[in-house]
Parts: C-alpha cells; sequence; structure tokens
C-alpha cells in the first residue's frame, strides 16, 4: 500500500511534464492543424532558459576579501556575482539561490516570443501542405534547435538546482497520519505538480471566461465562420501558439531541478507527449491533461518491482502498450472529438 | 530489357554502372593531395552507401507509394540484424543464410506491426509505428537481454556452436563473415599513379544485392500493384468506394518494406558482425525518413541519391576540424579567415547534425520532391521546354482533400 501510493506520488511529477507539454500539442492542434514535432525542443529551450539566466545572474567578477586570507597569509580572492553589488550580498545571494522560479519570469517571454517567430516564419506556410510535410518540417526544425543548444551548452546535463529551502524531502506518511519514514517525497516534485496543476488550470480558465478564449475556441469549432464575422483569427491563434511555446517552456524550466537539462532532453519527452496525446484524443485538452497523468502513474506503478518481477521489463513498455491497446479499442483517443484527424 | 521500359532500363545501367564504377568515382583525388579527405571511396563508407540505399529504397516503397510515413523502420532493420548474427552465432559465418534469416525475420515481424499499426493512418499510423519500434528498443536493451546481449550487443565468439561450419570443416576464412570462403572484408588494392582504389568483396556482395532490390522496386513501380498503392496515397477513400480494399495492398507494401529493411540489417552485420541494440532507436528511424525526403520521395532513384548524400557528408563533413579549416582560408587576410572560420565552424565536424536539419528544413520547404526534383528543375531550365510529368514527378502529386 505504501509503495503504491510512493509510486503514485513519483508518476505525479512525470504526469505533469508529459500534461504540460501534451497540452500545448494539442492547443497547436486544435487551433492551427499542426502536428508540431519540434514542440520538445521548446520544452528542452525552457529548461535552457533557466540554465541561461542562472548563468547570467551567477556572471561574476574577482575581488579581493580583506577578512580572508589563503594558507599563505595572501588576502583571498573570490568570486562576487555582479548581483550582490547591485543588491547587496544578502538579497543578491538570495536571487541567486531563487534562480530557477525566477527563470520563469524571464522564460515566459521569451518563450512566446520564440514561438510567435516560429509560427509567423514557418509553421504559417505549412497550414495547406499535408500533415507528412508539417511532421518533417518541424522535425527538422526540432533537430536544428537542439543542435544551437548543443552548440553553445555541451552536450552534458547541466546540474540547476532547486531553492535551499526546497531541497529536502517531505515526510508524506506521517503529514496524513501514517508511519512516518515510509513515503518521503522531495518538495520540489510536489511544488512541480502544483505549479503544473495552476498552469493547467490557468490555460482553461483563459480560454473558457475571457473573451479572447471565446474567440479562440470558436476558432477552433469552426476557423471559416469566425473569420466571416469579421475577426482576425490568425492573429489570435499565433498568440496561442505563442502561449503553447509558453507553456511547454515553463514546464522545462521548472522541471530542471528535477533532472539536470541536456540538449535532446526535448527529444526524450516528444515521443512520449505524442503518445500521451494520441491516447487522450487529437484535439482534446481535457484529454490531453488526463492521459498525461494517468500515463504517469501507469509508467510509475508498471516500474515497481512487484510489478517488473510478474511481467520483466513492462515498466519500460506500459505506456506504448497502453497507447496501442487504446488506438486499436478507441481509435479517437479516451476524450477525442469526432472528425478531428479522422482517416 | 528484363520485362522494363526503355528510360527505366537507363536508370538501372546507370545505377548498375555507377555502383560497379564506384570505387574509381568515389576516388577522384590522389590519395596524398590535399583533396584526398574528401574520398569516399574506402571500403566501410562503400558499404555504407548502398546498405542504407536498400533501406531507403524498402522505405520509399511504402512512403514514397502509399504516404504512409512510418516512423519506426529502423525496428526492422535491428530485428533483421539480430537475426543475422544469430544465424552466425549457429549455424556458419556463411552470409547468405544469415541475410535470408534476416529478410525472413523482419517480414514476419512487419507483418505483425503493419496488420496492427495499419489500421490506421495519418498521424496515428506513424506514432504507433513509432510506438512499436520504441517497445522493440527498450526491450531489446532490457529484459530481452538473453538474445540481444543488451548493452553490450552481440558479437561471435569462439565458443558458438556454428553447426554448419563444424560438420564442413574449418571456420571459412578464420571465423570472418565469408560468402563461400571470400572473407568480406578482403579488399583488392589498386594503385595508378598517384591514385588508389580500393574493391572491396563486401561491398560488391552488397552492391550486387542492391542492384537486385533496386530492379525490384521498379518493377513494384510499374505493376498494377504499384499503381494500387499510388492509387492509396492520392485517394484512399474513393478507392474503397469503388469496393477495392485497400488494407490488403498497403499491408503488402509495408511488409516488403520492412524486408528491405531486414536486408540492409543482415547485410550490415555480414559486412561488420556485431549489434547493438541503439540500431533500432527511433532517430535511426528519422534518418531513413531524411533520406528519403532529401532524395526525392516518391522516386526512383531519389532514396538511394539521399542515402549516399547524408552518408558521404556524415563520414567526410564531420571529419572536418578546425585546422583543416583554417589550412583552407589561410591564403585569405588574417581577420577575414578568422571570420570565415568562425562562420563555418558550428557546421562542421560535431556540428554535422546542425547542417543535416538545416538542409532537410529547406528540402521540405522549397524543394518538396528532394534532390530529384532539384535535377529536374535545373535541368527544366537548360532545356526551356515544358517539363514531361512522366516518371519520377508522382512524389509531387499531393493527395486530395
Amino acid at each position: 500500500m505504501d509503495a503504491i501510493i510512493l509510486q503514485i506520488l513519483n508518476g505525479l511529477d512525470k504526469g505533469s511534464a508529459y500534461a504540460l507539454i501534451a497540452l500545448g500539442l494539442t492547443l497547436i492542434f486544435g487551433t492551427l492543424g499542426v502536428v508540431n514535432f519540434a514542440h520538445g525542443a521548446l520544452f528542452m529551450l525552457g529548461a535552457f532558459c533557466a540554465v541561461t539566466l542562472s548563468r547570467l545572474l551567477t556572471l561574476s567578477h574577482t575581488v579581493i576579501d580583506e577578512t580572508k586570507t589563503d594558507f599563505l597569509g595572501n588576502p583571498l580572492k573570490v568570486d562576487m556575482p555582479y548581483v550582490n553589488d547591485i543588491f547587496g550580498p544578502e538579497i543578491g545571494s538570495t536571487i541567486i539561490d531563487w534562480s530557477v522560479p525566477l527563470s520563469i519570469l524571464f522564460a515566459i517571454p521569451v518563450m512566446i516570443l520564440i514561438g510567435v517567430i516560429m509560427e509567423r516564419g514557418l509553421i504559417k506556410h505549412f497550414y495547406k501542405r499535408p500533415h507528412a510535410d508539417q511532421i518533417l518540417v518541424t522535425f527538422g526544425l526540432a533537430i536544428v534547435l537542439q543542435e544551437i543548444v548543443k552548440y553553445y551548452f555541451g552536450a552534458n546535463p547541466i546540474p540547476t538546482p532547486a531553492p535551499d529551502v526546497f531541497r529536502g524531502s517531505f515526510d508524506f506518511g506521517a503529514a496524513v497520519g501514517m508511519d512516518p519514514n515510509v513515503i518521503i517525497y522531495p518538495y520540489w516534485r510536489l511544488i512541480y505538480f502544483a505549479f503544473a496543476t495552476v498552469i493547467i488550470g490557468a490555460v482553461f480558465a483563459f480560454l473558457r471566461f475571457t473573451t479572447f478564449g471565446m474567440v479562440v475556441r470558436a476558432g477552433m469549432a469552426d476557423r471559416e465562420t469566425v473569420g466571416l464575422l469579421g475577426i482576425n483569427i490568425d492573429k489570435r491563434f499565433t498568440i496561442m501558439f505563442g502561449i503553447a511555446a509558453a507553456v511547454a517552456g515553463v514546464a522545462g524550466v521548472m522541471y530542471t531541478p528535477i533532472n539536470s537539462p541536456n540538449y535532446h532532453m526535448g527529444m526524450d519527452f516528444l515521443v512520449l507527449s505524442f503518445v500521451v496525446v494520441v491516447v487522450g484524443g487529437m484535439g482534446s485538452l481535457p484529454g490531453a491533461v488526463l492521459a498525461g497523468f494517468v500515463l504517469g502513474i501507469l509508467e510509475s506503478l508498471a516500474s515497481m518491482s512487484a510489478v517488473i518481477d510478474l511481467i520483466p521489463g513492462i515498466n519500460q513498455v506500459i505506456i506504448y502498450m497502453v497507447a496501442i491497446l487504446i488506438l486499436l479499442t478507441r481509435p479517437r483517443g479516451l476524450m477525442g472529438r469526432k472528425g478531428v484527424m479522422e482517416e | 530489357m528484363l520485362g522494363l521500359r526503355k528510360s527505366d532500363a537507363t536508370l538501372l545501367l546507370f545505377v548498375v554502372a555507377i555502383t560497379i564504377l564506384a570505387p574509381f568515382i568515389l576516388n577522384p583525388f590522389p590519395t596524398n593531395s590535399a583533396m584526398a579527405q574528401f574520398n569516399g571511396g574506402y571500403p566501410d563508407l562503400m558499404q555504407r552507401f548502398v546498405i542504407f540505399g536498400i533501406f531507403a529504397i524498402g522505405f520509399n516503397i511504402l512512403f514514397g507509394l502509399t504516404g504512409y510515413l512510418s516512423f519506426g523502420h529502423a525496428a526492422f532493420l535491428g530485428v533483421g540484424s539480430y537475426a543475422a548474427i544469430w544465424m552466425m552465432k549457429l549455424l556458419t559465418m556463411n552470409v547468405i543464410p544469415a541475410i535470408i534469416i534476416s529478410v525472413i525475420v523482419a517480414g514476419l515481424f512487419s507483418l505483425v506491426v503493419g496488420y496492427i499499426s495499419l489500421r490506421r493512418s495519418g498521424i496515428y499510423f506513424s506514432i504507433l509505428t513509432l510506438a512499436f519500434a520504441q517497445m522493440s528498443y527498450s526491450l531489446a536493451y532490457s529484459v530481452l537481454t538473453p538474445i540481444t546481449g543488451g548493452e553490450t550487443g552481440l558479437q561471435p565468439k569462439n565458443t558458438d556452436p556454428r553447426i554448419l561450419d563444424t560438420l564442413f570443416g574449418g571456420g571459412g576464412a578464420g571465423g570472418r563473415a565469408n560468402f563461400f570462403g571470400l572473407d568480406m572484408r578482403d579488399s583488392y588494392f589498386w594503385s595508378v599513379g598517384d591514385w588508389s582504389f580500393v574493391f572491396n568483396t563486401g561491398y560488391y556482395v552488397a552492391a550486387i544485392l542492391m542492384i537486385a532490390a533496386f530492379y525490384l522496386s521498379i518493377r513494384i513501380f510499374r505493376s498494377p500493384f504499384g499503381l494500387m498503392l499510388r492509387a492509396v496515397k492520392s485517394n484512399q477513400q474513393r478507392m474503397n468506394y469503388t469496393g477495392l480494399n485497400s488494407r490488403p495492398y498497403t499491408l503488402a507494401a509495408f511488409v516488403i518494406s520492412g524486408m528491405y529493411a531486414g536486408l540492409a540489417g543482415g547485410l550490415l552485420v555480414a559486412m561488420d558482425t556485431q549489434v547493438g541494440a541503439e540500431r533500432m532507436f527511433w532517430t535511426a528511424s528519422g534518418e531513413v525518413v531524411l533520406m528519403a525526403i532529401l532524395g526525392g520521395a516518391g522516386t526512383l532513384i531519389g532514396p538511394v541519391l539521399g542515402a549516399g548524400f547524408i552518408k558521404y557528408f556524415e563520414n567526410i563533413v564531420s571529419k572536418i576540424n578546425e585546422s583543416i579549416l583554417q589550412g583552407w582560408f589561410a591564403a585569405l587576410p588574417d581577420g577575414l579567415s578568422d571570420f570565415m572560420v568562425a562562420v563555418i565552424y558550428p557546421f562542421i565536424g560535431k556540428g554535422w547534425h546542425l547542417t543535416l536539419g538545416l538542409l532537410f528544413m529547406l528540402v521540405v520547404i522549397f524543394l518538396p520532391g528532394g534532390l530529384v526534383e532539384g535535377g529536374q528543375r535545373i535541368a527544366a531550365l537548360f532545356r526551356r521546354k515544358p517539363k514531361d510529368n512522366d516518371g519520377g514527378m508522382s512524389a509531387q502529386a499531393t493527395p486530395a482533400e
């Protein structure tokens, strides 16, 4: 029982990442009708926004610290980040410590900009081309983006720690009245889950309760009619692409403490996210979120030793097996709408 | 000739000539000259040209004709490789049984995968094939380690039974992969002046198989069966309305292209007797897609060109390093040469994938018909008469709504 709860918790953070990426993919597909193979690269770019910001914040110059001496008795040279000069040592070190959450503020405008440039510059020209062409060109774009990142940041994972406060673990069992020290769970993963919930809620609320969101939903249902009503739907869809990119980006930012970012992390997530989208139902936003969490948790449950003893290797293939089963029995996915991408 | 139209026969003869003369064509520069690094005529690379040519030809039979974009073809290549290496371990180091079995096993595996995946089309089909390939890859890495060797992969060992070899005495060419005693790694070197040409046994075995595979693909393209496949691409719905069930045709195309992939996998083992699971990773599937598109999907010669192009540049461009680059621009003034080196450096050596990705995007955006279409456009510029829409131009036929 404890093990099951622990695995469900473990599945939540992976599920959150799947859900966020799948949400963005579905937004793009639902609005623009484009299958975006570069979406994993956007997730990766978001993660590297965090790396960039933390590097910018720790840019430093050497100063001579009179109060300390090295073993020869000379005054010690220390690296002094510019942030400390500006804000003083106290606030400066706090800012550096909190670089990952701060990166969200940095990543959102950057990712929206990247998304809009991508849509206006490239994807716009592919609306009328077959889906195979869209897959291929975004696949090429993904290769290019990840190679550029590899060129500037190298091929090795770059550790990007969470703020000091969140580095510990949370004794989940004790909190809900079970034996202590059984279900222990890192704080940051809980935060990731909460963060994902907030972002998903925000996207849904935005689409549901704002006029902009209403127009976008109308455009998803019938683009032509909305256009005939004199609304510039293309512009709104471009903004939605930016938002989808930002969602993938912040998902990447917050994921950096869980998994040190490297240039191919996007591709690793992309393949699974596509499976998630297809399982959830192409074009269905709730489906994408639901499938993301379900598959994340299933993957965790399948890696319990009891399950692996029963069916060896199941943890490696469970997601793909579920996808194959779903596609064969419910071709539209869990919550797919009728008439979206059928044959 | 051979039941081909005249233009196809010319194309076949052209391919035959190129593959036979490849050691000369690929080694145009004298061995000690500065340009020698552009020589592609060494056995390892030449073998890759023809083997990946076979792989791409097979992929093109599925994607080029039916429009079904499979993202999991590397799985069949990998399965073929594993089957081949097991034949070598169990029966004989002769490559014939290995190659035959690799084709059969890959065919059976693609029958299973195709039977399930082809129930869906479009993006769903791509995802399903991707899922199957990733599943095979993960399984080969983890649970199936007793069969696949897991991370270390498989190589022939001296302790292998090799029943046929022991039965008929000897292990052939010292336990190396051979063709009735001809070692696949044997090469004949011919030096003419400053030039040196290599004639490799393995290359010619693979080349003969590629010519056969190419001939078969011409026959498939021109057959009624090929027409059916094109009908699937242009309008499957209308085809169904006329009372034709398209699935047997697409399944047959899928299995045939799976068998081509298996043949390529078997040949890879025949040339270099080792297998690892990374051969089945989805980037490997992506690579064959790149080859077919870059060369020209749906054309006969395109995939072969694409495979040759990618493998050549992969090997040659990725070998260029900064000092070679500086050597090239040494003649320019200092500032300019540094600038040129700085501009070009990200695209060469380890940055080869960046070049490939950019090139691929450019091809998809501007030249959907690939290199073949590019060549035709250039030819049309010089010819100044309306292009004939026959033969290889079918790639441009976009599916009707």
